[in-house]
């Protein structure tokens, strides 16, 4: 048993804040920590500072321009990135549909697209869900045609984040209805300016606008742009599901939470005392925080059987269930502990420069209303605990 | 960063886990747990032969283990047996006589059986509510009155009582035949006492011993958390298993999600609490053994009673029969809890920490 880093992984972690220290301008990191959405030149920006240092694609091996990292440098890299308030980089490229075409795209795709996505000259978007299959994305019904050299696509996806912003979607579409569900499905990747795609915004429910519709009319997508085989995209979604499963836990973000909770809890006054002096208040605080406590190291642990397996397993489907409550739970305690403070619609008291609440605190009422998504998106929580259900109780 | 073990304590895991696996039956244990002496003595001596009670204390002291990892790895293993042998006692009598540089061959070969004795009827948890006071000095003091719920004091020969001088906890030695003992069984199995001190003949062995007796808390702490989880293990290795046999409504019970997802909500705190013992294990001599043992022993003090009531609501009536091994390890992980701290205790001290900040 050894919970520290190694004498090389502390190095690591001095190289990576010493750098994050020089490096992450100020105008970003000021704007991560008042917590409201960042603009796609922001997040430009931070990827081309990392792409710059070669630290961008942390789940690519060092041959497709990737970092190389194990499991545990990796982390090491979100901690201290969340520890500095950088940005969380926009996954879709990068930590999704890279590993993807290492794995199942061919020579061509490969190399269109990973220097692109590097470089950032072409940003990604997810096509998984639909209006009808959300926990049960295998019954997805947008169609995909084969006419010769092409496939023409027809139907819907939905809560396609960022996809305002984005220049290319990986979609899961259906090529053959014939058969079951998971079998007929493949993995298409489609560029957003060709004819017949409309993009329409969904508003969220703080307000924000980070998810959108997307409407497929008689789109020609170009036949080499399919992934893999047809009617094999199935394999590919449940492969990229293990990917989109590092930093699940996201322990680094609530930690910065629990500190803000306590920071919060010193400046508010309840009953003549400082609210973090009440019973009542400091016994939920004291509950979370042995919640994340604990969750550091069932995280830990998790990445070192990952980094012994090659591969994380269904186990950390725990860390999904148990990061999301706690970071959602900490968001309620930010939000009540200021109280009616957190009420004003973030940017509607324009006169008189007043400020509400200690400074940075504006949107921690849409912080709590946004993070409600956190126990939906990425497979919900019902459906981690059916998968512990099946992998890890065998019932 | 490795979360494997280390040979050595791999080795101490399996020959114990055999041997309790092999002598200790869940049948075996409901009977000597339940009837005075409330513990196995001939199944004591081997034990301690197995060089169980060697682990808890150092090398420099005349073991060879006495850390944190020691300490779960021991717990752990008595836990998925219900063991009701006062081993709790001896860990944290071995820390007392330790810091106090004592020899301590007859508590480590297990020829002498020792019981620390804390709580008072009033306050069970609490060292700032110490009653019981010293009397006199050198040769002939002596203390008087009423220790409490001193698990494994039924069967001591000695006990290290926290007692008052001069306004400060120390420890004393009382003999179990110079005072009056009142033994008693428990409900979730095994003994303990009450210790009536009247003028009783006792000897200093460490004064002003605040430091060293929450020392020797947390070590306890570390036991009973790791024992937490290896008991709740069990309580849960038994639902899913029940799950998947029992029939309703023609399919097995584990087909119902609504039994389903409570059984992967007990895993995950289980997970949680392995996470956190091992976290406090490794805190154990560090300056933040106090805060992490108060994380771990109100985390398993909500878990426990989570896993506990589950698992005896998802086996029906066979939950609450004495005849099944479950309802055992229900009330064992259950009053627990009740072992230096409760839940809430911990959390108090917790946010205590943070009026400090």
């Amino acid at each position: 048993m050894e919970l520290s880093y190694s004498a090389e992984e502390k190095a690591f972690q001095r190289e990576v804040r010493d750098w994050l220290a020089y490096t992450l301008p100020s105008h970003i990191s000021d704007a991560v920590r008042r917590g409201g959405e960042l603009t796609k030149a922001i997040m430009e920006e931070w990827h081309a500072l990392l792409h710059a240092k070669g630290w961008l694609a942390t789940t690519w091996p060092v041959e497709f321009g990737g970092t190389g990292w194990t499991p545990v440098e990796r982390h090491i890299f979100e901690e201290e990135c969340c520890r500095a308030y950088a940005p969380r980089i926009v996954p879709f490229g990068t930590n999704m549909l890279g590993p993807v075409l290492h794995k199942f795209g061919s020579k061509e795709q490969q190399d269109y697209h990973l220097p692109r996505i590097l470089n950032g000259e072409i940003w990604w978007c997810q096509g998984y869900s639909e209006p009808g299959a959300g926990s049960d994305l295998a019954s997805l019904k947008t169609r995909a045609v084969r006419e010769g050299d092409h496939y023409v696509v027809n139907g819907q996806k939905t809560w396609t984040t960022l996809g305002q912003h984005a220049d290319w979607i990986f979609c899961l579409v259906r090529t053959d209805p014939e058969v079951k569900a998971q079998e007929g499905i493949s993995f298409l990747l489609i560029d957003m300016k060709t004819p017949g795609i409309e993009v329409r915004p969904i508003k969220l429910i703080e307000g924000g606008h980070e998810v959108n519709e997307v409407f497929f009319t008689d789109v020609k997508v170009p036949a080499e742009n399919l992934v893999g085989q047809e009617n094999k995209g199935w394999t590919i979604a449940k492969y990229l599901l293990t990917h989109e499963r590092t930093n699940i836990a996201n322990v680094g973000f609530s930690m910065q939470a629990l500190e803000e909770v306590k920071a919060l809890a010193r400046t508010m006054k309840r009953r003549g005392r400082p609210l973090i002096e009440d019973p009542l208040f400091a016994a939920r605080i004291a509950e979370v925080e042995i919640q994340l406590e604990a969750m550091k190291i069932t995280n830990l642990r998790m990445l070192f059987q990952a980094q012994q397996q090659g591969a994380p397993g269904p186990e950390t489907s725990i860390l999904k269930i148990k990061g999301t409550v706690i970071f959602q739970e900490l968001k309620d305690l930010a939000r009540r502990a200021l109280g009616p403070m957190a009420a004003p619609f973030p940017g509607h008291v324009t006169e008189g420069n007043l400020m509400f609440g200690p400074p940075d605190t504006e949107h921690n009422a849409a912080r709590y209303f946004n993070n409600r998504k956190t126990s939906i998106y990425g497979g919900s929580n019902e459906i981690q605990r059916n998968i512990l259900t099946k992998t890890m109780l065998e019932l | 960063m490795d979360f494997s073990l280390t040979d050595d304590r791999r080795m101490l895991q399996d020959s114990l886990t055999r041997f309790l696996a092999d002598k200790y039956g869940a049948e075996h244990r409901v009977k000597v747990a339940y009837e005075a002496p409330f513990h196995d003595p001939a199944l004591w001596g081997e034990l301690t032969e197995l060089g169980a009670l060697y682990a808890l204390a150092p090398e420099a002291q005349g073991g060879f283990g006495g850390t944190g990892f020691d300490i779960s790895v021991v717990f752990e293993a008595l836990g998925r047996a219900m063991c009701p042998e006062p081993v709790l006692g001896a860990l944290m009598a071995s820390r007392l006589l330790g810091a106090a540089g004592a020899e301590q061959d007859a508590l480590l070969s297990g020829a002498t059986k020792y019981a620390v004795a804390i709580a008072e009827p009033d306050a069970p948890y609490d060292l700032g509510s110490i009653g019981v006071t010293a009397k006199g000095d050198g040769e002939a003091i002596t203390l008087s009155g009423r220790k409490t719920a001193i698990y494994g004091g039924q069967v001591a020969e000695i006990f290290l009582v926290v007692a008052l001088m001069n306004g400060k906890p120390a420890v004393f030695e009382v003999r179990a035949d110079q005072a009056q003992v009142v033994g008693y069984g428990l409900m979730d199995g095994g003994g303990a006492a009450e210790l009536l001190l009247d003028d009783t003949p006792a000897a200093l062995l460490l004064a002003d011993a605040g430091a060293v007796i929450e020392s020797a808390v947390n070590a306890g702490i570390v036991a009973l958390a790791a024992e937490a989880v290896g008991l709740m293990s069990v309580a849960h290795e038994m639902t899913v298993d029940y799950l998947r046999q029992r029939k309703q409504f023609g399919v097995t019970i584990g087909k119902f999600q609504a039994l389903q997802h409570r059984a992967v909500d007990m895993l995950t705190e289980i997970e949680q609490s392995r996470s956190l013992v091992i976290k406090a294990a490794a805190e154990l001599d560090g300056p933040e053994a106090s805060r992490f043992c108060a994380m771990v022993k109100a985390l398993v003090g909500r878990a426990g009673r989570l896993v506990a009531e589950e698992a005896i609501q998802m086996h029906g009536g066979i939950g609450v029969t004495w005849e099944y091994p479950l309802a055992h390890y229900a009330k064992r992980i259950t009053l627990l809890d009740a072992q230096l701290g409760d839940t809430d205790h911990h959390l108090g001290t917790l946010i205590d920490g943070y009026k400090a900040a």
